[in-house]
């Protein structure tokens, strides 16, 4: 006689230790192998978009910084540069470099903690640890330049709230020689691992058409191998001027596109970011960063979008504005979102760990997903 | 022996059998398991590049107990839809089947629970218990995740199992005892005679040995290590993946006492690798009451030479504990069945040969 068997539904989150903040997974199991993967979203859910409407462009500057909260300097950079399009402002030299610096800063950053707890995610707590306290310095940076550690406010439209303080430069770059041995100790201690390895390659695989059709950006469409990079194919700000790669994923433990491949192609984007710090940090010139801040921003009627490479992947804001104080209609491209997506995709027959990893590896952040 | 020696003083083997079986428990366990959490938190603190507590007592050397304090003043918070008996016993079973073991391993050559002819067998049969406690934490909670970690948990424990009781036949055959005092007593000596470099003699068997026991010693490190669900084998209670695993549900003191139960089997497995290869309670290099002829010195010595090694292994676990990731559930079964269990089979077959010959 055959047992009666029944599938079991789980449901992990939103309080789970690794779904990242306040995501909820349901999970039709059996035994231990997944089915069916259903994220459910919207617990972080704040009206960002809607509430745009009722402040004034420069208001809403705090509230970007909230969408993805471990990038808050990338999210700014998109904003400003999107209100300058609209607005046809040429920002200072100076100010470009500063943006740059401060960007890639946020994305080594941004990774740090992505990779971390990843880490984490697989079981492995110390290299969480040694994550988090080269972010700190990276946050003690921030907090020279302009006080706050998280939530930044400093990009403003058409310029900086203010200009750098007269040790960044010195400590920057005392910085990036500080951080890159360590990357190589990263690498040893986690992505070598042979436990790691073993969780990790082969898991997740996202394969680059199925990328492609769900809109991947960032780390995890590069990790399917194809060198997409908006720094690059759709140059912004002033990143044509700096001499920097795009790594992608090579599928060297494994196939093309597996955990293990976004997980590196992190890695060595970290190293780009430093590259690109240290040619910014030289070039650096003298100048006024407040001297294009407008006075009133009243931009004129008409519509807007612009896109960057975010640490998690490509944001774009899209403007309306009908010549008022206030954005008519603000709508946001997320990352996070677009690559939440493919979980349901690749979640399909695997095992209830890959699941933590492979959501590890498209390394989301809730403030992004539910705005 | 202080079994006979209570018992003279009582005037009733069976009372003196019972206080002699608890002794470890009252005198060693309990100690060392408040012991062992802070030796796990200053370890993982400063692998981390952390200090870790600080504020309680010198470096925070108090801290275990303030913990306990606070578990004991804890809610006992239990579901509606748990099953009550299981439920309550399973923590209590938990801690029965990890100190039962203590009864078998000898501290010094007097201070043994239960001189046991089988002791190693017992050993290794009231480890199982374990498994069953597991389950019914697992199952009794009524919660998905801490059922999916009691099942991860059986299976694991179930199968580590074969390697470990394969690797104890192997010393069987070479040593011909069963009794882990005897085991001890044949390490006497210095450390050439350790089971790890083939026993005491000095004979060519001895030599062909070597590799072989140290197979069989890696075998019986790395299968121990997943009988006490230690990092890199923790699926029963993954934490990023399974909050808890089977004691999601549990909280104060019944939570304290797998905690306890768990730092209890981590010495518990250590000394049964030390007993087995590293001569258990032998010193390496000989005593210092004997030199000096200092007779009462010797079960000191003996009990601190078991202590550190104990402490070794259990430091041991806790360095890999804090630098590897985690195993899938499949992959645990594949090492375990794939390659610790063939290993462990070949090395009984070959030392088998080797001590025939």
């Amino acid at each position: 006689m055959a047992l009666k068997t029944e599938e079991m539904v789980l449901n992990m989150g939103p309080q789970h230790p690794s779904t990242h903040g306040v995501l909820r997974l349901e999970l039709e199991l059996e035994g231990e192998l997944v089915l069916n993967v259903r994220p459910h979203l919207g617990y972080l859910h704040r009206c960002f978009e809607k509430h745009c409407e009722a402040m004034t462009y420069p208001q809403v500057i705090p509230y970007v910084d909230r969408l993805d909260y471990l990038a808050a300097m990338s999210n700014e950079l998109t904003y400003a540069i999107t209100c300058e399009k609209l607005m046809n402002i040429q920002v200072p030299e100076r100010v470009e470099y500063i943006r740059v610096i401060m960007v890639e800063l946020q994305r080594i950053a941004s990774h740090l903690v992505a990779l971390g707890t990843f880490g984490l995610d697989i079981g492995a707590f110390t290299p969480f640890l040694y994550c988090f306290i080269d972010r700190e310095k990276i946050l003690s940076l921030f907090e020279l330049t302009c006080g706050a550690r998280m939530l930044y406010n400093y990009i403003w439209i058409g310029g900086l709230s203010h200009d750098l303080h007269p040790d960044f430069i010195r400590l920057a770059k005392e910085f990036v020689q500080y951080f890159k041995p360590h990357v190589a100790e990263l690498n040893n201690l986690l992505s070598y691992n042979k436990i790691f390895i073993e969780r990790t390659a082969n898991v997740g695989v996202l394969p680059l058409e199925a990328a492609i059709n769900y809109n991947i950006t960032g780390p995890s469409l590069r990790g399917s191998g194809i060198k997409w990079d908006l720094r690059k194919n759709d140059p912004y700000s002033i990143y044509d001027k700096f001499d920097f790669d795009i790594p992608v994923g090579k599928g060297t433990f494994g196939q093309v596109g597996d955990c293990w491949d976004r997980y590196f192609v992190r890695v060595v984007e970290m190293e780009q970011s430093l590259r690109i710090i240290e040619q910014a940090l030289e070039q650096i010139p003298e100048g006024d960063v407040t001297s294009a801040l407008p006075k009133r921003v009243k931009p004129p009627e008409g519509t807007v979008y612009a896109r960057t490479e975010n640490p998690k992947g490509e944001l774009g804001f899209f403007i309306v504005s009908n010549g008022s104080l206030n954005p008519y209609r603000v709508k946001v491209k997320p990352p996070s979102f677009v690559n939440l997506t493919v979980l349901g995709e690749l979640c399909k027959g695997c095992f209830i760990s890959d699941v933590i990893a492979i959501l590890g590896s498209i390394d989301i952040v809730m403030g992004e997903v539910d705005r | 022996m202080i079994f006979d020696w209570l018992s003279s003083l009582i005037g009733n083997e069976i009372i003196a059998g019972i206080i002699c079986a608890c002794l470890p428990l009252f005198l060693f366990i309990l100690p060392f398991a408040l012991v062992a959490v802070l030796m796990e938190r200053k370890v993982s603190a400063h692998m981390q590049d952390r200090l870790g507590p600080m504020r309680t007592g010198y470096h925070g050397i108090i801290q275990t107990i303030a913990d306990i304090l606070k578990l004991f003043q804890k809610e006992d918070i239990m579901s509606n839809e748990v099953d009550k008996p299981l439920f309550n016993i399973a923590p209590v079973l938990t801690f029965i089947g990890s100190y039962a073991a203590f009864a078998a391993i000898p501290f010094t050559s007097n201070f043994i629970g239960t001189k046991l002819d089988l002791g190693i067998v017992y050993i290794l049969g009231v480890s199982s218990f374990g498994v069953v406690s597991i389950l019914m934490a697992g199952w009794s909670s009524n919660n998905k995740y801490s059922l999916l970690g009691a099942m991860r948990s059986a299976a694991q424990l179930v199968s580590y199992e074969i390697p470990t009781f394969l690797v104890v036949v192997t010393l069987i055959t070479v040593t011909g005892t069963t009794s882990l005092l005897n085991l001890s007593e044949m390490q006497t000596g210095h450390f050439w005679n350790w089971m790890i470099l083939g026993g005491p003699g000095l004979n060519l068997t001895k030599f062909l040995l070597i590799p072989f026991m140290i197979v069989g010693a890696v075998i019986v490190f790395i299968s121990t290590l997943a009988e006490v669900n230690r990092t890199p084998f923790d699926v029963p209670e993954a934490d990023s993946e399974l909050v808890a695993g089977y004691y999601t549900e549990y909280s104060g003191m019944k939570f304290a006492m797998f905690f306890l139960a768990e730092y209890a089997n981590m010495f518990a497995v250590s000394a049964i690798v030390s007993a087995l290869f590293f001569g258990g309670y032998q010193s390496p290099f000989g005593y210092l009451g004997n030199l000096l002829g200092v007779s009462w010195l010797v079960p000191f010595e003996q009990l601190f030479w078991f202590t550190l090694k104990g402490c070794l292994f259990v430091f041991v676990q806790m360095w890999l504990r804090w630098t590897l990731p985690r195993l899938r559930v499949d992959q645990l079964m594949t090492l375990c069945w794939k390659y610790l269990i063939p290993f462990a089979f070949a090395n009984l077959l070959i030392v088998g040969l080797l001590v025939v010959l």
